[in-house]
């Protein structure tokens, strides 16, 4: 569903972002990129919808060439992929539901937004999503009065109501302390699960992602140094991507009770 | 799907207004409605005398493009040099009597009686517009750059203090205690523990000071107090229109140096 | 800060030579500057005129009071037209400072080589030349009246307002907007969504403080017959009507108190 094709970014210091990375992504796929700081993982999300404008290669979304696309264009293929942000970027001053409608922007006219006249599904669809994570009861506090995982929450509604293909989730819980990572990431990979979606999941948490991922791909300088099941993340891989260290901790399973304790 | 959800599908949604009560948001919207009905009302605009002038609001524009330095380069100069001359002069007095204003006004470092009086002339200076200022200094001292001087000085003087007062009040008084415990006089006190702290904050306020002073000496000429803004007046009586964008443009010139050099010194010391 | 070797033993002194030498430099330069500054004033001066001010004081401050109250009746229209011309010609500067802030501020120009330098300068061109001056020039094209004064205040303004909310704009936190932009959203609705909610304190903030600003320069505006209560002071000084003239002193100082208590309580409830 999503291909990546020689992808290449090359920022004006020189730096090297990425090198041409080659990635197909499947529909209802939820895949971890792992890797250090500096690796090229937000670069990379953020070339796939272009908030980054990659220097060479291509991205291909269901067979329409994303890199090729005009203004226009780009808008419409941006509405099909729902991004998740590291500090939430959720509008403070606005209130939670204008945020989660605010996902609906490329479908509704200027003048509706401005005057917030949404249509009526999306704002059915806008409750729905927040009482599914619980938020209803917010839904007119503004953004700014929320904690950090309600924050996460008003992201992941936003980036749903666009009715994407495919998530793009850039460091979801590097912000929450563990029990709300967790719970974040849990919510992350349900709701695609439910929806059919394929995800993308920037995350530098090892042991989060191998609790509920598929696939994890591992990003160093700019490459692809690993790409499988969360199981053949062994201390050689992991020392692969991230230098020596002593990994043995790390890769232990994660203990479940302990897990559904929290 | 919950009970509080099934209430709420189905119903427009609208965003919580920025004023709660409705009473009052309603008396605002009407207020202001009323407010701008007779405003605009209570304004005459002479339609046709606007289009008579439009032809000179045009030459004027004609004149931008066209300045005329040199005919009255001496009166352009002359204006310029006492517009300077007042600036510092004021600049330097203004911020001389500040300091202890300043000082005065700080209520963690002044008694009440001088704290109410500093405060007391900072308050007036900063109520009284330099024009009305600069009106009363003429008909006192007399026409001249004399009566601008005193008007920049005393305005100076309200803008400086006060601020510096605040910022003795913000700074750490830990500093200053610390200073008090090993014994020191008045003088070591305000020597060591405060001046340290305020004179960055003091010199690029000063810079600022200068800025806002020279901006204006330029309109003090008006009324008489000397300056750049006598010759500028004159120019415009005399329908001069490419001389006078010649003087606006030697002040918009003037301006923006000052601007970029308070700009280098501040942040040089701060 | 330096340490030297003196007969063998260290002293320390805060600033080594050169830095105190260049300082004391800048001091003498300084002074030397203020005391010709100083002369060029005394020169222009008539001394005796001077040594005369006490006097001439104390004169008018016995003629000025007590003001003349009942003159009251003839204020209270220059007081509303002074009121207007300061609201009116905000709101107008408002309306003309928002596009120009966007133009000039960074990340919002549509092009940082062309149209930001035209913004840059509408604001500092306006900017620099007190409104005084633009009603002086108004008056000559427009005729007198509130008119010229009410567009006097509002192009003066617009350079101040356009300052402060471009660096407003420059200030904004980018992930906000890249967020909203993610989803598809057009340039405008990025703006509405993205960028506006950010900056609404600081425009709140900064048309009340300009609000409070124009209302003390409206009070001078008619001096150069812009209208407003300036008018009413010219006529008086020009009569040597001094009982009127403290009247009217008092009114503005009032009207300043009361626009200054306004912007502080509004202020304090938008932010």
């Amino acid at each position: 569903m999503l291909r990546l094709e020689k992808l290449t970014k090359v920022y004006k210091t020189g730096d090297k972002a990425l090198n041409a990375v080659d990635l197909e992504v499947p529909q209802g796929q939820v895949l971890a990129l792992i890797g250090p700081s500096g690796a090229g993982k937000s670069t990379l999300i953020r070339c796939i919808n272009r908030l980054v404008e990659p220097t060479s290669g291509s991205v291909l979304l269901d067979g329409s060439e994303l890199t090729r696309l005009g203004a226009g264009g780009l808008r419409k293929e941006r509405r099909r992929m729902g991004m998740i942000f590291q500090e939430y970027a959720l509008v403070e001053r606005l209130t939670v539901m204008e945020n989660v409608l605010s996902g609906r922007l490329g479908y509704v006219g200027f003048w509706r937004s401005l005057f917030r006249k949404f249509p009526q599904s999306d704002v059915d669809e806008a409750f729905r999503l927040l009482d599914r994570v619980g938020l209803l009861k917010m839904a007119d506090k503004r953004a700014d009065e929320l904690s950090g995982g309600q924050r996460q929450r008003v992201g992941i509604c936003r980036a749903l109501i666009q009715n994407p293909a495919l998530l793009l989730v850039d460091e979801p819980t590097a912000s929450l302390d563990p029990k709300t990572s967790r719970q974040i990431m849990r919510l992350i990979t349900e709701l695609c699960a439910e929806r059919k979606l394929a995800a993308i999941v920037n995350i530098h948490d090892v042991a989060l992602a191998q609790m509920f991922v598929s696939r994890v791909v591992g990003l160093e300088k700019g490459v692809v140094v690993f790409d499988g099941a969360p199981d053949d993340l062994t201390p050689e891989v992991l020392t692969r991507i991230y230098g020596e260290e002593d990994w043995a901790e790390t890769v232990q399973p994660v203990d479940e009770d302990e897990e559904a304790a929290g | 799907m919950s009970v509080a959800l099934d209430a709420r599908l189905g119903q427009p949604w609208k965003k919580p207004p920025f004023v709660k009560s409705p009473a009052l948001r309603w008396t605002l919207i009407i207020g202001s409605i009323l407010y701008l009905i007779l405003a605009l009302n209570s304004i005459e605009v002479n339609w046709a005398r606007v289009y008579r002038g439009l032809d000179r609001g045009w030459q004027f524009f004609v004149a931008f493009t066209n300045p005329d330095f040199t005919s009255r380069a001496n009166d352009i100069r002359l204006g310029l040099t006492e517009s300077a001359v007042m600036t510092l002069a004021s600049t330097v007095v203004g911020i001389g009597v500040s300091i202890p204003i300043g000082l005065g006004a700080a209520r963690n470092i002044s008694v009440l009686p001088v704290y109410l009086t500093c405060r007391a002339i900072i308050a007036v200076s900063r109520a009284l517009n330099e024009i009305v200022v600069a009106i009363l200094l003429v008909a006192i001292f007399g026409f001249g750059p004399m009566a601008g001087f005193l008007t920049l000085s005393f305005a100076t003087i309200g803008f400086l203090s006060k601020l510096l007062a605040e910022e003795i009040e913000d700074m750490d008084k830990v500093q200053a205690e610390a200073v008090r415990a090993t014994g020191g006089t008045w003088l070591q006190r305000y020597v060591f523990g405060i001046h340290p702290q305020v004179v960055p904050r003091l010199i690029g306020l000063s810079m600022y000071r200068l800025d806002i002073n020279f901006r204006e000496s330029a309109v003090l000429g008006i009324v008489g107090a000397g300056g750049i803004g006598a010759t500028l007046n004159t120019a415009f009586d005399r329908y001069e229109f490419d001389t006078a964008a010649a003087i606006l443009l030697v002040i918009i010139g003037a301006v923006m140096v000052l601007e970029y050099l308070s700009g280098i010194i501040r942040a040089k010391v701060q | 800060m330096a340490v030297s070797t003196k007969n063998g033993q260290k002293v320390w002194q805060r600033r080594d030579r050169n830095s105190q030498l260049k300082i004391w430099a800048m001091w003498l330069i300084g002074t030397a500057i203020f005391m010709w500054s100083w002369t060029q004033i005394s020169a222009a001066t008539t001394w005796s005129f001077f040594w005369d001010a006490p006097r001439i004081a104390a004169d008018i401050g016995g003629r000025a009071v007590p003001p003349r109250w009942a003159y009251i009746e003839k204020l209270w229209e220059p007081l509303w037209d002074t009121l207007n011309i300061a609201t009116l010609g905000t709101i107008l500067a408002l309306i003309m400072a928002v596009p120009v802030a966007f133009l000039a501020a960074r990340n919002t120009t549509p092009s940082a080589l062309f149209v930001r330098p035209i913004a840059l300068f509408i604001i500092v061109s306006t900017r620099s030349i007190n409104s005084l001056i633009w009603a002086l020039l108004l008056v000559k094209i427009l005729g007198p009246g509130i008119f010229a004064g009410l567009v006097a205040i509002a192009i003066r303004s617009i350079g101040f307002c356009a300052k402060l909310l471009y660096e407003a704009i420059e200030e904004i936190d980018e992930k906000q907007v890249e967020a909203v932009r993610a989803t598809g959203a057009r340039p405008w609705q990025v703006m509405v969504y993205g960028i506006v909610p950010q900056i609404m304190p600081a425009f709140a903030g900064i048309a009340v403080f300009r609000w409070d600003i124009n209302l003390r320069e409206s009070t001078v505006l008619g001096l150069v017959g812009a209208g407003g209560i300036g008018l009413q002071l010219q006529g008086s000084l020009n009569t040597l009507a001094w009982p009127q003239v403290s009247l009217i002193l008092i009114v503005i100082l009032v009207a300043v108190l009361v626009s200054e208590w306004v912007s502080a309580k509004v202020r304090g409830a938008i932010i």
